[in-house]
């Protein structure tokens, strides 16, 4: 039933209709309008407001439910941040397993609530500190993994029963999880007690992050065989976090960042069926992660319509039954694209409305990026900001106190149906590109360029915007005096490389060479045929055979993957 | 200098770095603005950049690092112009998440230019006109 019947429809429409022409006309005839046209950042048309009329087919059941509805427009579980605030993840990770681990427990310190791991360039693209690629880049951007000891510095002294852990890494995502499931097991944890996400979102790898080690169809794969391997082995664990920003950091608008996050999981949900799993089964673990931009209220219509079409698809689509299956849980962190480098203490204010959207969109969990990262990655005093921020919207502001306060206005259920429709016509485009596979839609859609050149395209229009001074960015496209004092940056210890190259050699050395050799081998075979791989890289793991041997193994069989250079 | 001929820009990423879009707007802008651009996309190295440049007979070499890495590598970059005798003849850029510390450094090893992240694309091209290298 629609929430406004045609009566009440018509009377907004009649009152819009003579508010334009008396009240509006009169005021904008003597003092125009600073512009012609409003859009949004992604290029959506802007009204000057907003009535019932915008709305006319809304219906509350249908369209938007409570929280804890189908189809959960309003949220994902009926007592939202009454019953548990999202959870405080900000992401670390630099130099050697130990220093990262001491960042970990600092952010702990400070409130934090889940830990994530940010791995260095060399261990997301599957090669050891020791490869001449990696020089330069070891621990540099995220931490150095090598091996399984590694792993064990890395989360030393962190109980793995009572703290969530995200490991963000994707091709290489089998690896590191077997390092982690391992710890777990010298340290007496059973993977039934493990909670947290690893990445493994291996589509995106080739318009989104771009840190891929293998080409998309062997990445592909990967991430099938863990997905099916700790449905059945390590059941909270949440085995896929599809990722929509990266893709938004790589130019996207918010549109495509959501039809091709939405895209990705109708993929992943077709491998599974491929193989002959129930969706009811493995899709409640299945989660997601968006990034969060400046447009206010185009975010928080994204979030909103996200939780809606993947409930729809869900179901609709693919036929679920399992209430669970339909949730789209996501992790939301505010873009380090919008950082400005000029005024860098302005970045609070930005982040600060950045993660006000992601609340207001009902996020799970949330990184609010460092104010000093268009500079370095995030100094401990950053850090201790975006948590600050956060705890001070949970705690200060009573935001929190309802769910999707935000429901029901003319303005923000026109923008999520809109975005909800414009991702509906990628999605349709790509789906057709398969011949009514999703699946083979996105390699399609891959492999012809179509999604990167898509994303440059946006890319493009953006900065075209703020060189025009269409959009302002206060120290970007508007000079600021900048008066404030610079922080204290982050550090960089360029000794770390060294000491991560040292320790790597050294575990190889102590290793029992024809144990490991014997894993790669079994490895190897598993690869060239089509066993699950997960359980031939949990005992390469324990023999301790380095992250870029493993993947080495998968670049023999899978080959190497060229970047087409699109822009 | 044949003013004549547009003038031709080789971009690429070193190193394993993922971050692509600041490149590929640039690459765009500069081919909007009447230059031929060839971009090599990510994860070549100095050597390969060098030997493109010199078929190509390239006159901008631009180099986008994200990764903190720039150091390491553009040093790379500028030895293997040298060695391919074409140093001087080439406008060697680079762009990305430069810490302002690191500028310096970077025009003392003989970087032509830094534009960090935030950078005008206009700022970007006129730099390149205003300095373009005479060819022999």
């Amino acid at each position: 039933m629609p929430l406004y019947d045609q009566e009440a429809l018509d009377a907004a429409q009649a009152q819009r209709a003579r508010w334009e022409h008396d009240e509006l006309s009169a005021t904008t005839s003597k003092l125009p309008t600073f512009r012609d046209q409003f859009r949004t950042i992604s290029g959506i048309p802007v009204e000057p407001i907003y009535t019932p009329a915008d709305n006319p087919a809304l219906s509350y059941e249908e369209d938007l439910g409570n929280p804890g509805q189908y189809p959960f427009t309003r949220g994902v579980y009926p007592t939202m941040y009454r019953g548990r605030q999202w959870s405080r993840r900000q992401i670390a990770g630099f130099g050697t397993a130990s220093s990262t681990n001491a960042r970990f427990k600092f952010l702990m310190e400070n409130g934090q609530t889940g830990l994530s791991t940010d791995f260095d360039h060399p261990t997301l693209t599957g090669y050891d500190s020791l490869h001449p690629l990696s020089e330069g880049e070891v621990g540099r951007l995220g931490v150095a993994i090598d091996t399984l000891p590694d792993m064990a510095d890395l989360f030393d002294g962190i109980p793995l029963d009572k703290v969530s852990i995200s490991l963000t890494v994707n091709h290489p995502a089998i690896v590191l999880l077997a390092f982690l499931l391992e710890h777990a097991k010298d340290q007496g944890v059973g993977w039934d007690r493990l909670r947290g996400t690893v990445q493994n979102d291996s589509l995106k790898e080739s318009f989104g992050q771009k840190t891929f080690a293998v080409p998309p169809r062997g990445g592909f794969r990967l991430t099938m065989d863990l997905v099916e391997y700790c449905t059945e082995h390590v059941p909270a664990w949440n085995t896929i976090s599809i990722s929509g920003y990266h893709t938004r950091e790589a130019g996207s608008d918010a549109i495509q960042e959501l039809a091709f996050t939405m895209a990705q999981g109708m993929a992943y949900i077709e491998g599974g069926l491929r193989r002959g799993m129930s969706v009811d089964t493995f899709a409640p673990r299945l989660s997601f992660f968006f990034g969060v931009h400046m447009d206010f209220f185009e975010e928080i219509a994204k979030l909103r319509a996200a939780r809606r079409l993947w409930a729809r698809i869900v179901k609709e689509r693919y036929g679920a039954t399992n209430p669970r299956a339909l949730l789209c849980r996501f992790h939301s962190q505010t873009l380090g694209s919008t950082l400005v480098r000029n005024g860098m203490l302005n970045n609070i204010v930005r982040g600060t409305s950045q993660a006000l959207a992601a609340v207001l969109g009902g996020t799970q969990s949330l990184h609010v990026s460092g104010y000093d990262e268009a500079h370095d990655i995030p100094s401990e005093d950053a850090m201790r900001m975006s948590l600050t921020t956060q705890r001070i919207l949970g705690s200060e502001t009573g935001v929190p106190d309802t769910a999707d306060p935000l429901g029901g206005s003319f303005f923000v259920e026109k923008l999520t149906s809109e975005i909800e429709e414009r991702a509906m016509e990628y999605i349709n485009k790509i789906d057709a590109m398969g011949n009514g596979s999703m699946l083979d839609g996105m390699f399609a859609a891959i492999d012809s360029g179509y999604i990167e050149k898509e994303i440059a395209d946006a890319s493009y229009d953006y900065q075209r915007r703020i060189e025009n001074k269409d959009y302002l960015v206060l120290g970007l496209n508007v000079p600021i005096a900048d008066a404030t004092l610079p922080p204290k940056l982050y550090e960089h210890d360029d000794e770390e490389e060294e000491r991560q190259k040292e320790r790597l050699a050294d575990v190889v050395r102590k290793r029992d060479p024809l144990i490991t050799a014997g894993a790669l081998d079994a490895l190897r075979e598993g690869t060239a045929g089509d066993a699950n791989l997960m359980p031939l890289v949990l005992d390469a793991a324990r023999s301790h055979a380095t992250e870029g041997e493993i993947m080495g193994v998968f670049r023999e069989i899978f080959g190497e993957h060229q970047d087409p250079g699109i822009f | 200098m044949d003013d004549a001929r547009p003038i031709k820009v080789l971009l690429a990423k070193l190193g394993l770095d993922g971050h692509d879009r600041g490149v590929k707007v640039v690459a765009r802008a500069l081919q909007d603005a009447g230059m031929e651009v060839v971009y090599m996309g990510m994860r070549v190295t100095p050597e390969t950049v060098a030997d493109r440049a010199q078929e190509e007979a390239a006159d901008v070499i631009g180099i986008s690092l994200l990764s903190g890495a720039h150091k390491k590598l553009m040093q790379a970059m500028v030895k293997a112009t040298e060695e391919r005798e074409i140093r001087d003849e080439t406008l060697i850029l680079v762009g990305g998440t430069i810490p302002e510390g690191d500028e310096e450094e970077l025009a003392a090893m003989g970087i032509d230019g830094v534009f960090p992240v935030g950078s005008s694309l206009a700022d970007i091209e006129n730099f390149i006109r205003e300095h373009r290298k005479p060819r022999a």
